[in-house]
């Protein structure tokens, strides 16, 4: 009798404490995955409100928020406009990561090769199969190249990742444009696909003549030997947090609809060429504003008070004028019953 | 519950309905026991179908045959997974055979009785290691290992060209269908090993004890005593680890190389459909894509399917 009594109240006090603030859920991309669980803790702990994220793949995410099972989808790539409008959705930026290209070649250290965009789409097409290649050498004066075929390593999982490269090595080159394209996976033309960041990274360590690429978070917890990758202004950047930042910086958000924008490529002396930004789906219209608000609540939140925990995970938080764009787009994008459901603080 | 038990006791008629009432609800769960399971199979078949449709339908028997796996131009044929599995799961198979019979025979037959337990247990716990751990046991051990003390000699010391240099060619790093095989081999060896053990204590020790007494050494014992004994046994521990091999996921994912062609050698790095569909479901975005990699765990399915049957069609087959 008296153990009842105590599960019934035991069971009642959880409803009470439960029912005031509902969990926040959301779903998708497993590269912010991290930096979002921190924020999470953090918001929990001074609001009361927790984050159950899902980290299941960007496809997995705009899935779930297709099925509205989720609060919010989270992708690593940019839906583009049209499809954004076919679901009645919505995109934001988060935070910012980059790819960077990384070797292992007997006697050449981190940062020592440079090479340009449509360099490395004849490397991962095939077509320059040797390092002493003649295009390599002209690009590398005073850097001593062996006569070693080159093994190129590329992830074998469908990533964010992936789209950024080939969609970088396809604005580079009309050649991979034309056949192998950009997308989370492709047909690679030559390699071997690695599972995962430390997949790329344990084969690119495991065979001399390699070369892969892996997150850039990833690459410096790992210090692996990077390449240096030519940006738009001909110079070549290092890849930092920094370098990073300058091309989201740089990037014309306003003059993005639906925010689709792909970093790639931006202009500023620093900007690091490969860089991308991962994104946060919700639904234009709200069906529940309640759950829309604390979506925009916690981001908000996370915009003010998360640079910190991101920069040390190693990503790169967006920089401010950014997030004002964003946070007035919030007013504007999304709404219930025609009036926003997230005004700001 | 206490009052149930006065009741019985005190009422002698009831106990027996009660028995004819319980043997009817047992009898009925069991059967509802049975029938979901065959409900769930049916289930898994149909929603396969279902969701790899698309993909048959556009692709006809060109899924089955062409090579081209090309997510960005919507193209599917998965003719370089099928193979992969099949070559991965037999040349696993061969590996892990001998060695599976090898330990059961000692376990059984030569083994001290105080060191068989300990042995019998060690080999079970292999089978408890998760699939992901050999993945990655695989990858950063095995790989490397394989790729410098064999990979390596055997490019340099055989012509490319001549047919040793052929089925052994592919970039020295250790990630290539035969590493996934042996890899494979590792993990269906504790099933193999286990049933076969089983399988071998089943030899009544009067037979086994009465052909030692004819003079018969050993190797006559077990060979010619022992194996025959548990014949139509042994298709079926073949079958059990032929059937994990070919699902087999993770460990494979690691190191089999992941490439989509058509694998030209043992060493060249392939794909197998379970590592296929564990690669590309969480980022598969389009529907084509989607519903290629269901029509991939249909093939697997089917593929699964017949290696069963064929186990089953081969024990009917001794019996008579």
């Amino acid at each position: 009798m008296l153990k009842t009594f105590v599960a019934t109240a035991g069971v009642a006090a959880l409803l009470a404490s439960a029912a005031p603030a509902a969990d926040i859920t959301g779903a998708g991309a497993t590269f912010p995955a991290p930096v979002y669980a921190k924020w999470a803790e953090t918001y929990k702990a001074s609001t009361g409100i927790g984050l159950n994220y899902q980290a299941i793949g960007s496809g997995g995410g705009i899935k779930q928020i297709k099925a509205k099972t989720v609060d919010f989808g989270a992708s690593d790539k940019p839906l583009k406009p049209a499809d954004l409008d076919a679901a009645g959705l919505y995109q934001f930026p988060t935070v910012v990561g980059g790819v960077v290209p990384i070797v292992n070649i007997p006697g050449i250290s981190a940062g020592q090769i440079k090479l340009t965009g449509p360099m490395l789409a004849a490397i991962f097409y095939g077509q320059i199969t040797k390092w002493d290649d003649p295009v390599i050498v002209k690009n590398n004066p005073g850097v001593k190249l062996p006569a070693l075929p080159i093994t190129v390593v590329h992830r074998s999982d469908g990533s964010g990742t992936s789209f950024l490269f080939t969609s970088y090595l396809s604005m580079k080159s009309a050649g991979w444009a034309g056949k192998v394209g950009a997308s989370d996976s492709v047909n690679w033309p030559v390699g071997l696909g690695g599972k995962g960041n430390d997949g790329v990274s344990a084969f690119v360590k495991q065979t001399a003549g390699s070369i892969g690429y892996v997150e850039y978070a990833y690459a410096k917890q790992n210090h692996a030997a990077y390449v240096l990758v030519q940006n738009k202004t001909g110079k070549y950047p290092q890849p930092t947090a920094q370098d990073f930042a300058a091309a989201a910086a740089g990037a014309k958000w306003a003059a993005a609809p639906g925010n689709y924008l792909l970093l790639l490529d931006q202009p500023g002396a620093n900007s690091w060429p490969i860089t991308g930004a991962t994104f946060i789906l919700v639904y234009k219209e709200q069906a529940n504003p309640a759950a829309g608000q604390s979506v925009l609540k916690f981001f908000d939140w996370a915009y003010k008070n998360g640079d910190a925990a991101a920069a040390s995970l190693d990503y790169v938080p967006l920089p401010g004028a950014v997030k004002s764009l964003v946070r007035k787009q919030w007013a504007v994008n999304v709404k219930a019953g025609g009036k926003p459901v997230y005004s700001g603080q | 519950m206490s009052t149930a038990a006065i009741d019985s006791f005190s009422e002698a008629r009831p106990a027996r309905a009660q028995s004819a009432l319980g043997e009817t609800i047992f009898r009925t769960l069991c059967f509802s026991a049975a029938t979901l399971l065959m409900a769930a199979l049916a289930g898994v078949v149909v929603s396969l179908a279902i969701g790899g449709w698309p993909a048959f339908h556009k692709f006809g028997l060109g899924f089955i045959t062409s090579t081209a796996w090309n997510p960005v131009t919507e193209e599917y044929g998965a003719a370089g997974p099928i193979v992969g599995t099949i070559v991965t799961s037999i040349l696993a198979l061969l590996i892990a055979l001998p060695l599976a019979l090898g330990v059961s025979i000692f376990l059984v037959e030569f083994c001290p009785k105080r060191i068989a337990r300990p042995i019998a247990i060690a080999v079970e716990l292999l089978a408890g290691i998760p699939s992901i751990v050999y993945g990655m046991w695989g990858l950063f051990v095995l790989a490397p290992w394989f790729a410098t003390h064999v990979q390596l000699p055997i490019l340099m010391d055989f012509d490319s060209n001549s047919l040793i240099g052929r089925i052994f060619s592919g970039v020295p790093n250790g990630a290539n269908i035969f590493t996934a095989s042996l890899i494979l081999a590792i993990m269906i060896l504790p099933y193999m090993a286990a049933v076969f053990r089983e399988l071998l204590l089943t030899v009544p020790s009067q037979v086994r004890e009465a052909a030692y007494g004819l003079g018969s050494t050993s190797f006559e014992v077990v060979a010619k005593v022992m194996l025959p004994y548990v014949g139509k046994g042994t298709v079926g521990v073949i079958m059990l680890g032929l059937g994990r091999a070919l699902g087999e996921t993770m460990a494979v994912t690691f190191i089999i190389g992941n490439s989509h062609g058509f694998p030209h050698s043992l060493f060249d790095s392939g794909s197998t459909i379970a590592s296929t569909i564990a690669n590309e479901f969480a980022e598969a975005t389009s529907d084509m894509h989607t519903a290629a990699l269901i029509a991939l765990g249909l093939v697997l399915f089917v593929l699964t399917f017949a290696v069963l049957a064929t186990a089953r069609a081969l024990l009917a087959g001794q019996k008579n």
